[in-house]
């Protein structure tokens, strides 16, 4: 087994280069259910708590729950704040008019490559939540408080939060179990893709897992507690491993591997996150959009591969002839078989050629989608 | 810390071998080597009857994380292989030593074995590590 001694090493380089990674306050508690932690940049995260796959199962079946506090909770407040978003991002916070609608978008670069990507909640014209990536934080920060110069708008972290999202078809009634009677009924019958401020709990019926569930922001200090209370009506604990696999069956991308500041929003299957109307409107990345979507791009989508072998991330394919690389790739735990995101040309066929361990494979072409709400949608 | 049980004997490679008896030896991967991988996934074995020389790439354990090469720790005639992780190749997670086996060598030499580390020196060389 070759292979283990460079990935045993690659931990423990890790684990050097970085003296002191930042512990969520809920590191205690992924110690007690025996997680196997990891270093995620820069943060020691649970990657599995056992079985990643016996994890997976537990949210598309049930209920399951992550530690997410390591991701970066911003305020945008000021009599600007709109304005300022409508500069800042691809997507238009204009579209936001109800109380607490949460929108996706990506956050470009001038020349239309993505910095971040990102979920908004709108609680007025000049009070707005933004929740980003933990890996791009301290880059998501510097341009967002660069950008702000001349807005009357205040940037603030929130540090003093930790977050927990529960997700799977059980996932809101267990929550449920836990919540109180005002929170319930803040809740009920919340659309998705919302969010409410709760008592000192944040709900939100958003999530990266194709599931129904909550994304939970709770006071740090109350965490700890809350996941004990989670665990006890029968939410099992899930570590990054599990998350990577459901998004991924998903269909959402993953900053950093599906997309970066080199890589097109029309090329990463974000195309749908860009409001082109009103034209008036200027953001930050518009005009080298514009070239792009006239000149063309490549395309993200989806592969099947039904036979032996996992798709992995880096591995090229060949679409006609032309070469195009897959940006994302697992075993799906709910199928049983292999599927991947591949950046590839938009004239892509029905087919792609992947190599895999030096043989090239024939795999079918789908929508990057592949698992909604436990069932294929193959 | 993961099980190393002192009867059995390792390769630096992570194989551990058993003698069955009459010159046959099971194999399969240790249960360090499991924990570093995750989650099996697939397992690709090696055909029934094939010869394999000592250090030969002869099946493939592929996780969540990584396919890794699996290799012969002695040289012989490939005499059986553990059918059962065809359909379940998360026994190699739950019983690395046992129901998770890969697959059994006709030694062509048994003596060959005295060669592999025993389970002292496996433990050091995956401190080592």
């Amino acid at each position: 087994m070759r292979r283990l001694a460079a990935y045993t090493s690659a931990i423990f380089h890790l684990s050097v280069v970085i003296p002191m990674p930042n512990k969520t306050v809920l590191y205690a508690k992924h110690l007690e259910s025996s997680a196997k932690m990891v270093d995620f940049h820069g943060w020691e995260m649970p990657i599995n708590y056992g079985s990643q796959i016996e994890e997976h199962h537990a949210v598309r079946k049930d209920a399951g729950m992550f530690d997410v506090s390591h991701m970066t909770i911003v305020d945008v407040v000021g009599s600007q704040a709109k304005d300022y978003l409508r500069y800042l991002l691809a997507n238009d916070v204009e579209k936001l008019q109800d109380k607490g609608k949460a929108l996706y978008s990506g956050m470009l670069n001038e020349n239309g490559g993505v910095i971040d990507d990102l979920i908004v909640y709108y609680f007025d014209a000049s009070n707005y939540r933004l929740v980003v990536n933990s890996a791009t934080r301290e880059k998501d920060m510097n341009w967002l408080n660069a950008k702000a110069q001349g807005f009357d708008v205040r940037v603030v972290e929130r540090p003093e939060f930790s977050m927990i999202a529960v997700q799977g078809p059980n996932a809101k009634e267990k929550a449920h179990s836990v919540f109180s009677a005002a929170q319930i009924e803040a809740v009920t019958g919340m659309k998705v893709f919302y969010g409410v401020q709760a008592e000192d709990l944040f709900i939100a019926t958003t999530g990266y897992t194709g599931e129904a569930g909550y994304e939970i922001i709770v006071p740090s200090d109350e965490a700890s507690a809350l996941w004990q209370q989670l665990l006890d009506a029968g939410v099992t604990p899930c570590g990054l491993g599990a998350r990577d696999t459901l998004r991924l069956e998903a269909g959402m991308n993953l900053y950093g591997l599906d997309m970066d500041e080199t890589i097109s929003p029309l090329a990463a299957n974000m195309g749908w996150t860009i409001s082109w109307e009103p034209q008036s409107r200027n953001f930050v990345g518009r005009s080298a959009l514009e070239q792009q979507k006239a000149a063309g791009t490549e395309k993200l989508v989806g592969l099947v591969m039904t036979e032996k072998g996992v798709l992995r991330s880096g591995l090229k394919v060949m679409a006609d002839g032309v070469e195009g690389v897959i940006t994302s790739g697992t075993f799906s735990p709910t199928l049983g078989h292999s599927i991947a995101m591949a950046r590839v040309p938009a004239s892509v066929g029905a087919t792609v050629e992947v190599e895999m361990r030096k043989k090239w494979v024939t795999v079918n072409v789908v929508k990057p989608s592949f698992v909604r709400n436990g069932k294929s949608t193959l | 810390m993961s099980n190393i049980p002192t009867d059995l004997r390792f390769a630096s490679t992570h194989e551990w071998v058993r003698p069955d008896g009459d010159g046959i030896f099971t194999v399969g991967i240790s249960d360090h080597a499991q924990e570093l991988l995750g989650d099996m996934v697939f397992v690709e074995l090696p055909d029934v009857g094939a010869g394999v020389g000592a250090g030969d790439d002869v099946a493939v354990a592929e996780s969540v994380k990584a396919a890794s090469d699996v290799y012969a720790p002695i040289t012989g005639e490939i005499v059986e292989v553990n059918e059962a992780l065809e359909h379940s190749p998360e026994l190699v997670n739950s019983d690395p030593y046992g129901e998770g086996w890969l697959f059994k060598i006709r030694a062509e030499d048994a003596e060959e074995v005295e060669s592999l580390f025993d389970a002292e020196g496996y433990e050091n060389s995956i401190d080592e590590e």
